[in-house]
């Protein structure tokens, strides 16, 4: 199946350019350097359009077509920029049988988006993502990186509400 | 030589310490099924069909990864071997598209003779949704069919292991993991070189060639146009493959004589222009010599070096020749010389190559490839030796039966030195044996440069040309390519002369001829094989050099002038393009 990739235009920074370029340089001669710098990539830039991954490639010397190979076997690399408000919502095993399915849906309505998409005014991103580690909280979801637990799907709107 | 004692089924094998289980049983003359094994190109273990028993192991071991040990006791065909094998089977054949009907590897398609072979009954037995694919035919030479693809990784490790290029990986993951390239982009989007080594490693029908036989069917059916096919070096050495014959059956004039039967205008050996590219090559090389200019002189004949070139190392385009190859010198020629001289409109003549290439399809439609203008290519349809072994099949001719026939003229005549084009090395040697003739004034004794022969993956030696000295370097498959041309880049090689070929061991393993099995590939050096039938053809010829070929000199006298000529340089000349990545 095709993934979903962004339409979204990539916008690079001389700085960002520069801390990725520094990132290569540091592992350039590591073994099993692609996943460190694939994870510090992401970090600087959110996500891994076309244009990080074909740097990547050269500075590490090898084909883009690898790169892209490693980064879409694992789910926590994404493709696509996250938006102003970024939602995520657990559907880990643990969150699952608590109702996070239900919050799914409901971030799903509430963005008009789905799951690993970006809303086309850059203002949502929505992720359906798998365990994160805090069964003892579900069902979780996250905005922007911050955590709420055990929670319905009536709480939905006003955690996002908070965002806007 | 370490060597261990291993039983096989029973019986003791002294066998050398440190191969894998697979290589032992192909001692004992067994062959162990495998779909993802390709020796020494792609050996991971994925497609659990070459399993054996081991006495003492906790599970079924992969004979392709498992190496052997001193007194290892192996089983290659317990009943428990078999029936985890078929299962395996089963469960690949869940994923495949089974057309089996109309494929185009029905007969030479490595699953189903693993299917006939293992006792499949049930090719359904693990049915259910699968996931759809649209096919990629976004380049001239190629369609990759993902509903086919088993995932046995052959056609990855072709383009990474062997060319060095990686356009493909397995991407995405489990039940979506497939064959593709960066983010999804057709292939035409990357830096393929088209070489077509990802077909011949293919077990399935998953890859292959744009078929152009159609369209070369509807040119012979039309009677308004003058349709002629040239015949390369290599393919003579290769099509008795695709009826029945062993690698290394040289069948020529049994190729001409079905040529003739397919209702072509002329059937023409492409080794004169082979010849003729010798001549503006060495010339070309000498002028270069002289200049200081454009060293060292790489050659131009194998269109998928040219696009690695292209892409992979810019920085050298200037100092590609700027010969066409061959096949484009031929049609070039015909639609123009040959056209005025039979009083022929080149926009009535279809020009077909046959080849054992799959990056010619491309090659066709570059810019700079029309010698004829109003946008006439030089060649209408490049088929590769597989193509042409369909049309002779679906004519319905007896191949093997048929008496040994001759080329056509004019374009009959060709050297020794055009007929080792075909194998790495061969370009060299055919142009050092005009070059050093050339400059020496003088007749060599001895023809054969041993040097630049075999299939090495680099070979690099010196010559002494009277006051000349003449450094060369061969390299055949672009990894090798890469690996020479950064040498050259660092200083740490120094060359004046350097003949590339994109596929390893030249044209007669090229992406456009007969496939065989990965237990064939195991079994015999194709690439040695293919190459000795057009080493011993040269060795029988009184014609060797291209500068004796009197032919050649004939179009020169006629039309060309001589090399390097302007009306040479129109005609048989191009350019290139800075494609980078």
């Amino acid at each position: 199946m095709k993934k979903k990739l962004t339409t979204v235009a990539f916008n690079d920074t001389k700085e960002k350019a520069d801390e990725l370029n520094a990132l290569i340089a540091r592992y350039k001669n590591v073994e099993g350097n692609l996943m460190p710098v694939l994870q510090g990539a992401q970090d600087i830039y959110g996500y891994l359009p076309l244009e990080v991954q074909k740097t990547i490639a050269l500075g590490l010397d090898v084909s883009v077509a690898e790169v892209y190979g490693v980064a879409s076997f694992y789910s926590q690399f994404t493709f696509n920029p996250k938006g102003k408000v970024s939602i995520a919502v657990c559907l880990g095993t643990a969150c699952y049988v608590k109702g996070s399915g239900k919050i799914h849906e409901k971030c799903m309505e509430i963005t008009g988006i789905g799951a690993g998409d970006i809303s086309p005014d850059g203002r949502f991103s929505y992720d359906a993502t798998r365990c994160i580690g805090a069964c003892g909280l579900a069902p979780v979801m996250t905005v922007n990186g911050d955590v709420y637990g055990r929670i319905t799907p009536a709480d939905v709107d006003g955690i996002i509400a908070k965002y806007l | 030589m370490e060597t261990v004692t291993v039983k096989i089924n029973g019986r003791d094998y002294t066998v050398p310490a440190g191969i894998k289980i697979i290589d032992a049983a192909r001692i004992a003359k067994i062959d162990i099924p495998t779909l993802c094994y390709l020796k020494d190109v792609n050996e991971i273990g994925a497609c659990r069909l070459c399993l054996v028993e081991v006495k003492g192991a906790r599970g079924l071991m992969a004979a392709c990864v498992t190496t052997v040990s001193d007194g290892m006791e192996i089983y290659t065909n317990t009943p428990k071997v078999v029936e985890s094998r078929k299962t395996n089977l089963e469960l690949i054949l869940s994923t495949h598209k089974k057309e089996c009907l109309s494929c185009i590897r029905s007969n030479s398609c490595e699953l189903q003779k693993l299917c006939l072979d293992l006792g499949v009954t049930d090719e359904n037995r693990f049915a259910g949704k699968n996931n759809e694919y649209e096919k990629d035919e976004s380049t001239a030479f190629l369609v990759r069919d993902n509903e086919k693809c088993i995932l046995c990784r052959r056609c990855v490790a072709a383009c990474q292991n062997v060319q060095g290029i990686g356009a493909i990986e397995t991407i995405n993951r489990g039940f979506d993991a497939c064959i593709g390239s960066a983010f999804e982009q057709p292939l035409a989007a990357t830096s393929c070189v088209s070489c077509g080594q990802c077909i011949v490693a293919c077990p399935v029908g998953a890859l292959y060639e744009k078929d152009d036989t159609a369209k070369v069917w509807d040119a012979i059916n039309d009677p308004t146009k003058h349709v002629v096919i040239t015949a390369a070096p290599s393919i003579r050495a290769t099509i008795g493959e695709c009826f029945g014959y062993e690698p290394g059956v040289d069948t020529e004039g049994k190729m001409i004589a079905a040529m003739k039967r397919l209702g072509f205008d002329g059937v023409y050996d492409l080794n004169l222009t082979a010849d003729l590219t010798i001549m503006e090559e060495a010339t070309e090389f000498l002028g270069r010599v002289q200049s200081g200019e454009n060293l060292p002189l790489i050659t131009s004949c194998s269109p998928g070096w040219i696009k690695f070139c292209e892409h992979y190392f810019p920085e050298f385009t200037d100092n590609l020749s700027t010969c066409k190859s061959p096949q484009q010198m031929f049609g070039a020629m015909y639609k123009t010389y040959y056209a005025k001289k039979r009083g022929l409109d080149p926009a009535d003549i279809v020009v077909v190559s046959a080849i054992p290439c799959t990056a010619k399809k491309f090659e066709v439609r570059r810019p700079g490839q029309s010698a004829a203008g109003n946008g006439i290519y030089d060649v209408d349809y490049a088929i590769t030796t597989r193509e042409l072994a369909r049309m002779i099949e679906k004519a319905g001719i007896r191949y093997r039966d048929l008496d040994d026939e001759t080329f056509d003229q004019p374009f009959d005549i060709g050297s020794g030195a055009g007929v080792i084009f075909g194998a790495t090395g061969g370009v060299m040697e055919a142009a050092l044996r005009t070059a050093a003739e050339v400059i020496l004034g003088t007749k060599l004794e001895k023809l054969e440069f041993e040097e630049v022969r075999g299939t090495a993956p680099i070979k690099t030696a010196t010559y002494k040309l009277g006051d000349l000295e003449v450094r060369v370097a061969v390299a055949s498959g672009t990894k090798n390519a890469k690996e020479l041309l950064n040498k050259v880049k660092s200083g740490e090689l120094a060359v004046d002369f350097i003949e590339v070929m994109a596929c390893p061991g030249g044209c007669v393993n090229g992406g456009g001829q007969p496939v065989q099995s990965a237990a064939t590939k195991a079994a015999v050096d194709l690439k040695a094989k293919r190459a000795s039938i057009l080493y011993n053809a040269d060795s029988k010829m009184a014609l060797r050099k291209s500068h004796e070929d009197l032919a050649v000199q004939k179009l020169y006298d006629e039309f060309l002038e001589k090399p390097g000529s302007h009306v040479a340089h129109d005609v048989l000349h191009t350019h290139y393009i800075k494609r980078g990545l």
